[in-house]
């Protein structure tokens, strides 16, 4: 993983749970000078483990963007109607009677289909084009793959259940009193979240088309000078894009049923990115991480203060005052600008 | 053979930089404004003043404003629609607090107080580029509507939350906005209005200002070298993209649907404009409006297209079919021709200006 | 580290800048336009100057040589204000600053081209060397907006200073050509006029004849002396073609591994052994 990511463990070890006892005593505070504000610190742990594992769903999502910004420089508008797109196909499947495994296989493959689709007919034709040009296409497949989902399969909300169980859990009954809410659906999700991530990184880091992959991160063009096949190293992006696309799908699918809604929740993974870094793997999971758990508790415990569904815009805030102290992101280099 | 510069000689630098130096643009230019202003109304029927027309004209002030942003000074916003929504409720504060106040002046105040809104969005632009000032700029979008939303004052404690625009005459007796007033002197209003801005817009960006934006744009650091400060380059680009877009979204809210609501000025909305402004051409006044017409007829000729060939389809159907097409369509065009319709006019033109002959 | 690098010769144990002979300048200069004393710059752990200290005279063409790294061109962002020496300072026109700002250096009158040509691509040559008249334009919003009166006077005003310029450098025929479709040679002209037009009293030039061949390289020499003479401006230039830094300079710096090796006349610096070792490589055993 990235080096300086591993390098300030010791950091980060020490940093956060500071962070958050801060966050906890300031609320604390406030609760003392506002009789409104409601406190209570299992309550506050309860909230924040929700938000963290909300945010290993944004991380899900964010994942595709890295993977497909890593590769290729795009930043891949589409990646929330690919989400969309899968757990519709799957959905689809289901309802013709196949068992989710296979349904799964299936659409596992129709999104490859869909990769090969997507770089036959759009990158080809634009390879060479400036940033913004790419990424307007990216908007452009975003429309249609909305379009052709719910053309293809309607578009009423539908409910995806794979079998996940959603029985909620009270845990560390020792520490709190009554223990802690967590919802067992949510555990789950993390733990594939978990799996996915250690998947990727073997997959980059360990094989040869890993290799090839962070080659033509780095330069298109000084990667296929030495003879990497820049068409197929897209192709198995955007399988791989697809494959985790559907993940994120089942999962959020699962959770707040299959809906057009579920396209948009890919612009909370924007955030993400801002913080976590376009290009950084172990990015996108802390920045889902912190993500989700700032905004679960702004909302919860300052919402209330200030009107309600602060959710909607908070996480983008969040990005942008982190950007004025840190433009280069949680791991990324200071970037020296040469002439 | 028509289209001819040759003999045009130009005897003073003034002739050299004016917006269309050579006759033909400039006769093109005047069947032009002729056929708007006494042509359309005159031949157009009131639907198609009011559903073609009219929003074409507002969004093409909306493309302009954001294509002296994201074309000219090359900073990418995604936060369009939040812009479009200040400018709206801004103007109907204003209207409702000074009912005296004539409508333009209402309508430039709530450009600057956008104006004012979009340069403070701005400041990040100083440390952040690319594509993470565009996911900067969608703070800016969120708050925006979530604010205009959540807080009753900015529609007057209105308790179904949908406000209308108050009736006010343009010129006495006819009135601008309101149940009374005709699509005609809507569209000639807007007409006036918004050529009168884009005639602004191009000498910005042809003067002092729209090379220091330009400059910023192509390579921020040779900029800052031959003096240009990237702080006020970049702030004023967005505070003038701001202004445009402000009074856009007034324009929308007051003369176009004639509600003031937020929910008009959605994400959607700020990728609508950044679509005609790609379309249109970057760095194009004129591709900003090729880019508006493109944009406000393609979903209506997609509709009526498919209504057309099966009457009985269902909405929610033509609906999607609509962004299927809508989409494939985005994505055909920016292979074709990536430099938008402006590229395509002007190439055009260089064919014009050897036809019928092949070289 | 790389084997191009492994390959230079070691740098020398000292500095012997202060053993060097005092210049005596083929023309006479006496009074001094710019000063770096004692500066050093470093990115991180990266040495780039060491205690750099050297002035430039008014009118002279001064010459920055060194091997590739040597720390030329950051000496010359340093001048500028792009990059910020922590140690050290900048006397220019009389006025002492530990650093320059980029805008600053423009308002006071240096202007610099640039080693990979930094052009702005999506203008036409026209409008590239207009922006070098940005800085000495005053109208304000509103004229702007109306492009009429003082606004429109103003911009004939220089654009009939920028025509000047580019009957200077024989570049009429790509007046309204956009930039990125010129030829290599031809941007690095339009660059240079783009920097004139800014009627700098220090001109900085990094390596303006790269990549050119013989022809365009006697057309830029011949720029570049003319400048000197009939404008009167100040050049500091880096170059690596020898020929040309001995025939056109008047005073030669070389730098090699940061530090300051040598400082004098072109024969004198020709003659110097550590810079001879520097460029030829020695033995060290």
């Amino acid at each position: 993983m990235n080096a300086s990511a591993i390098k300030n463990i010791g950091g980060w070890a020490i940093g956060v749970p500071l962070v958050i006892a801060l966050v906890g005593f300031a609320f604390q505070g406030l609760a003392s000078v506002n009789s409104s504000f409601f406190f209570a610190w299992p309550y506050f742990t309860e909230v924040l483990i929700a938000g963290l594992l909300q945010g290993v769903m944004y991380s899900l999502v964010a994942l595709g963007f890295v993977l497909i910004f890593k590769a290729s420089g795009i930043f891949n508008f589409a990646q929330g109607s690919m989400v969309l797109f899968a757990a519709l196909t799957m959905v689809g499947f289901i309802e013709m009677g196949l068992h989710w495994t296979l349904a799964f296989v299936i659409t596992g493959f129709v999104m490859a289909l869909v990769a090969v689709g997507i770089e036959r007919l759009v990158l080809r034709p634009l390879v060479n084009q400036p940033h913004i040009i790419l990424f307007m296409s990216t908007i452009g497949i975003f429309y249609f793959l909305d379009g052709f989902g719910q053309t293809l399969w309607g578009s009423d909300i539908k409910v995806l259940d794979i079998g996940i169980p959603k029985t909620p859990m009270f845990v560390g009954k020792g520490m709190f009193e009554g223990g802690l809410l967590i919802n067992s659906f949510d555990l789950v999700a993390a733990f594939v979240g978990a799996a996915l991530v250690i998947a990727l990184a073997v997959f980059f880091h360990y094989t040869r088309i890993g290799r090839a992959l962070r080659a033509v991160a780095d330069d298109h063009q000084a990667a296929m000078s030495i003879g990497i096949p820049l068409k197929t190293i897209w192709v198995v992006v955007w399988t791989a894009a697809g494959v985790v696309a559907l993940v994120a799908g089942i999962m959020w699918g699962s959770k707040a049923g299959v809906q057009f809604s579920l396209a948009l929740i890919a612009l909370k993974a924007l955030p993400v990115l801002i913080l976590g870094g376009f290009t950084s793997i172990p990015g996108a999971i802390v920045g889902g991480l912190i993500i989700g758990s700032s905004e679960q508790l702004a909302e919860v415990f300052l919402g209330p203060l200030i009107g309600g569904a602060i959710q909607d815009w908070f996480a983008y805030m969040l990005a942008l005052v982190f950007l004025l102290f840190r433009p280069q992101g949680l791991f990324g280099e200071k970037i020296i600008e040469r002439i | 053979m028509l289209y001819r510069e040759a003999g045009q000689f130009k005897t003073s630098y003034a002739k050299d930089q004016a917006i269309f130096p050579i006759r033909q643009d400039r006769i093109l230019m005047a069947i032009l404004i002729a056929i708007a202003v006494l042509g359309v109304p005159a031949l157009a029927s009131e639907y198609f003043l009011e559903t073609i027309f009219v929003p074409f004209l507002i969004f093409a002030l909306a493309a302009i404003g954001l294509n002296i942003l994201t074309g000219y000074c090359g900073q990418l916003s995604l936060g369009t629609g939040g812009f479009m929504a200040c400018g709206a409720f801004f103007a109907y504060k204003l209207a409702t607090a000074f009912p005296e106040l004539h409508l333009v002046i209402i309508f430039l105040l709530s450009g600057l107080g956008t104006a004012l809104v979009g340069a403070a969005f701005g400041l990040p632009s100083l440390r952040i580029k690319g594509f993470y000032l565009a996911v900067a700029t969608l703070a800016a979008q969120f708050f925006l509507v979530w604010m205009f939303n959540k807080f009753d004052w900015w529609t007057n404690y209105s308790a179904s939350g949908v406000i209308s625009a108050p009736p006010r005459e343009v010129v006495p007796g006819f009135f601008l906005t309101g149940n009374d007033a005709s699509a005609v002197t809507k569209y000639l209003f807007l007409v006036c209005f918004v050529a009168l801005m884009a005639l602004i817009a191009k000498n910005l960006v042809r003067g002092r200002f729209g090379r220091s934006w330009m400059a910023i744009r192509d390579m921020d650091i040779a900029a800052e070298i031959i003096g240009i400060r990237p702080l006020w380059a970049k702030l004023s680009a967005f505070a003038v993209s701001s202004f445009y877009i402000g009074v856009a979204g007034a324009l929308w809210a007051f003369v176009y649907t004639g509600s003031v609501e937020a929910l008009a000025f959605q994400i959607d909305r700020s990728f609508q404009v950044l679509f005609m402004v790609i379309i249109g051409g970057l760095g194009s006044i004129l591709g900003s409006f090729l880019g508006a017409a493109f944009i406000v007829l393609l979903p209506i000729l997609l509709n009526n297209g498919m209504l057309a060939i099966d009457p009985t389809i269902s909405t929610a159907l033509v609906s999607h079919i609509e962004f299927m097409i809508f989409g494939a369509l985005i994505v055909l065009f920016l292979i074709v021709e990536p430099h938008g319709l402006a590229r395509l006019w002007q190439i055009g033109k260089e064919k014009l200006r050897l036809w019928p002959f092949p070289h | 580290m790389t084997a191009a690098t492994l390959e230079r010769p070691a740098p020398p144990a000292q500095s012997d800048a202060s053993d060097a002979p005092a210049p005596t300048p083929r023309r006479n200069f006496s009074e001094e336009l710019l000063k770096v004393e004692d500066i050093s710059l470093s990115f991180g752990g990266v040495k780039a100057l060491t205690n750099i200290s050297f002035d430039i005279r008014k009118h002279e063409i001064r010459a920055i040589i060194g091997p590739n790294g040597a720390g030329k061109s950051s000496m010359l962002n340093v001048i500028n204000g792009f990059y910020h020496p922590q140690v050290g300072c900048i006397t220019y026109k009389g006025q002492t600053r530990s650093q320059m700002r980029p805008h600053e250096a423009a308002k006071t009158g240096i202007a610099r081209t640039f080693q990979n040509i930094a052009l702005f691509k999506g203008m036409s040559t026209l409008d590239n060397i207009m922006t070098g008249r940005l800085l000495k334009m005053r109208r304000n919003f509103l004229w702007q907006a109306l492009y009429w009166g003082p606004a429109l006077k103003e911009e004939l005003e220089h654009r009939e200073k920028v025509e000047a310029i580019i009957d200077f450098l024989e570049i009429q025929a790509i007046r309204k050509t956009p930039v990125g479709r010129l030829p290599y040679g031809l941007q690095k002209r339009v660059e240079l006029g783009r920097a004139l037009a800014m009627e700098p009293d220090l001109l900085l030039l990094d390596e303006p004849m790269a990549g050119m061949n013989v022809e365009e390289k006697e057309d830029m020499c011949r720029f570049i002396l003319d400048v000197n003479d009939e404008f009167g401006t100040t050049i500091a230039l880096i170059e690596h073609d020898m020929g040309v830094v001995m025939d056109i300079s008047d005073r030669v710096v070389v730098l090699d591994y940061g530090r300051l090796l040598a400082d004098g006349t072109p024969d004198e610096v020709r003659a110097n052994q550590q810079v001879i070792d520097a460029y030829l490589g020695v033995s060290h055993d």
